[in-house]
């Protein structure tokens, strides 16, 4: 079943930005799919009209065949959305705002306090259930907008950038949260700048470009685009003469005397390289890719863009 | 689940939050008209009031209990929904709601009732502080409880479209203080209309607060400067006006939505 459906969505703000030029979108049930794009490229437009925060100038949204035109209600109660500015009342105690917005979706008190438990818990937060909000840390406050959109149980749950200003501990348990939450069928819509987390995380991608989107595949048909991949390997003994060679058809450089960028083209294999530099004396103690694949092509898929779009 | 049931436990949250909100901070939002009431009692009432004599066969003291718990209610109610309504919007957790299921008539309906709560506990309690100053037997508790009711509605509802136009503090205070208080205060609260000349008799007759305070004193009393049924046709009507008017915002979500 397809939880999300956009056809044709366009949006033009008041002042004359169009925002969004006709999108087509959909996103499979019990996906992790990741929303691509800079600043500014639709993203959070999109989201906006999708949890009905924005009203959109045509086209249609579907989710998980409810139709958000004709049966809002039902589109709402299926989505749990973690916008990306806090938009909590910081005056009000995490327990309260957690059991309200369950409230606010039908669930009795009861169990909307038994859920609060459960989600502050799992957020790691129960400690500090009867603080107020503005007390919180930022990657308390994070954690919260999860708890909040976790409470009534959403079929879809829709992230814009949960782990922007996170350090790298939270990050990383936020996403085995978010994979947990996935494994167990909610449907998960991220929109990320962090292209690893995208890589790490996803099995989708849709990449929206100055209203248009301008890629929507699976991460593995995506990654297959790339033509070479950039790594860099660190030398066990200096090179301070080397000069910036072509060597078997890798493009080799030299960073500093202890490190060179390779360039491997995707038919060729890292073995050859390995032989060719070790009958040349260098031998290797170390290797990273120089750039996260996803962002490479991330990259080169935006300027493509811009390109054909003058 | 069914739509009545997730409409029931959507408003109750919205409205105990709501009446939670103002007993939070219940020094800011109960005391204070209580206060300004009692001040008035001693100023107006006993001090002065005593110097004015009669009004509509009451003692001056007497007169002015309807129109000042009345301006009690008024401020009280306008004042709650105005202010929650905008730090909701200020904050952005209005979006809270947004983003639910919950119908547009229900938030208006919990953001209504908040008000109308803290009128009422506000009227409860400068009730309580008039009986100290005047001796009042009321002539219809029906009747004043209705009117107390209804002016609560109406101007938390008023409080609710300020609430939604404003975008910024000033945008709160310029409404109660240059609109609010002007009406209240040449709505009959200290003084019967039959004492002005006809010009400004008939001027007054424009002032909607003129039709609630009298309804109210009647309620109190048994004497007004109106028809009991024309006030209440007045009341009704803007009640029926402002929350459609309401209604419609919310559902092109002016103020709210881009």
């Amino acid at each position: 079943m397809t939880a999300l459906s956009i056809r044709n969505l366009q949006k033009t703000y008041a002042n004359g930005v169009v925002a969004l030029k006709g999108i087509d979108l959909d996103v499979e049930q019990g996906d992790f799919f990741a929303l691509l794009g800079s600043n500014g490229a639709g993203k959070s437009t999109a989201i906006g009209i999708i949890c009905s925060l924005v009203n959109k100038s045509s086209g249609s949204v579907q989710v998980f065949g409810h139709d958000l035109d004709r049966d809002p209600a039902a589109v709402k109660q299926c989505i749990g959305l973690v916008p990306q500015e806090f938009n909590f009342n910081q005056f009000e105690p995490l327990e309260e705002i957690v059991a309200n917005q369950a409230g606010y979706y039908g669930v009795e008190r009861g169990e909307a306090l038994r859920r609060t438990e459960e989600c502050l818990r799992q957020l790691d937060l129960w400690d500090k259930r009867r603080e107020m909000a503005r007390e919180l840390s930022g990657g308390m406050k994070r954690r919260l907008m999860i708890a909040r959109a976790l409470a009534h149980q959403p079929k879809l749950l829709i992230l814009d950038e949960p782990t922007a200003g996170v350090d790298v501990e939270i990050r990383h348990n936020m996403w085995d949260l978010l994979r947990e939450i996935n494994q167990q069928g909610t449907t998960i819509i991220l929109t990320t700048h962090y292209l690893e987390e995208a890589e790490r995380m996803c099995r989708h991608i849709g990449i929206i470009n100055q209203g248009e989107i301008i890629e929507h595949s699976s991460l593995s048909q995506f990654l297959n685009k790339l033509s070479a991949e950039c790594y860099e390997l660190n030398l066990r003994e200096g090179l301070s003469d080397f000069v910036d060679q072509s060597i078997g058809g890798f493009a080799v450089s030299r960073l500093n005397d202890l490190t060179l960028q390779v360039e491997v083209p995707k038919e060729q294999s890292l073995n050859n390289l390995f032989a060719l530099l070790s009958e040349r004396g260098i031998e290797i103690v170390g290797m990273r890719s120089a750039q996260n694949r996803l962002e490479q092509l991330y990259m080169d898929i935006l300027a493509n863009s811009r390109r054909e779009n003058g | 689940m069914k739509r009545a049931s997730l409409n029931r436990i959507a408003f109750q949250t919205i409205y105990i939050k709501e009446v939670l909100r103002f007993m939070r901070i219940w020094l800011q939002t109960v005391v204070p008209p209580a206060v300004t009431t009692a001040l008035y009692f001693v100023i107006f009432g006993n001090l002065i009031g005593e110097r004015i004599g009669e009004m509509d066969g009451y003692n001056y003291i007497e007169f002015i209990v309807p129109g000042l718990i009345l301006m009690s209610v008024i401020t009280s109610s306008y004042s709650n929904v105005v202010s929650s309504f905008y730090f909701s919007k200020f904050g952005h957790h209005i979006e809270e709601l947004l983003v639910s299921p919950v119908p547009n008539w229900i938030i208006l309906m919990g953001y209504i009732c908040g008000g109308v709560t803290r009128g009422v506990v506000v009227g409860v309690l400068v009730t309580g502080i008039s009986l100290l100053f005047a001796d009042i037997n009321i002539h219809s508790y029906l009747l004043t409880l209705t009117i107390f009711v209804l002016t609560s509605v109406l101007f938390s509802l008023a409080g609710f479209i300020n609430a939604i136009y404003a975008n910024s503090f000033d945008d709160i205070s310029i409404v109660p203080t240059f609109v609010l208080t002007p009406l209240t205060y040449l709505g009959g609260v200290f003084y019967s209309i039959q004492l002005l000349p006809e010009f400004w008799q008939n001027l007054s007759l424009a002032n909607p607060v003129l039709y609630m305070v009298n309804a109210f004193r009647y309620g109190i009393l048994g004497v007004s400067d109106i028809n009991l049924g024309v006030a209440f046709a007045i009341i009704l009507l803007f009640i029926v006006v402002l929350a459609g008017f309401s209604l419609s915002l919310l559902q092109r979500g002016v103020g709210i939505k881009s």
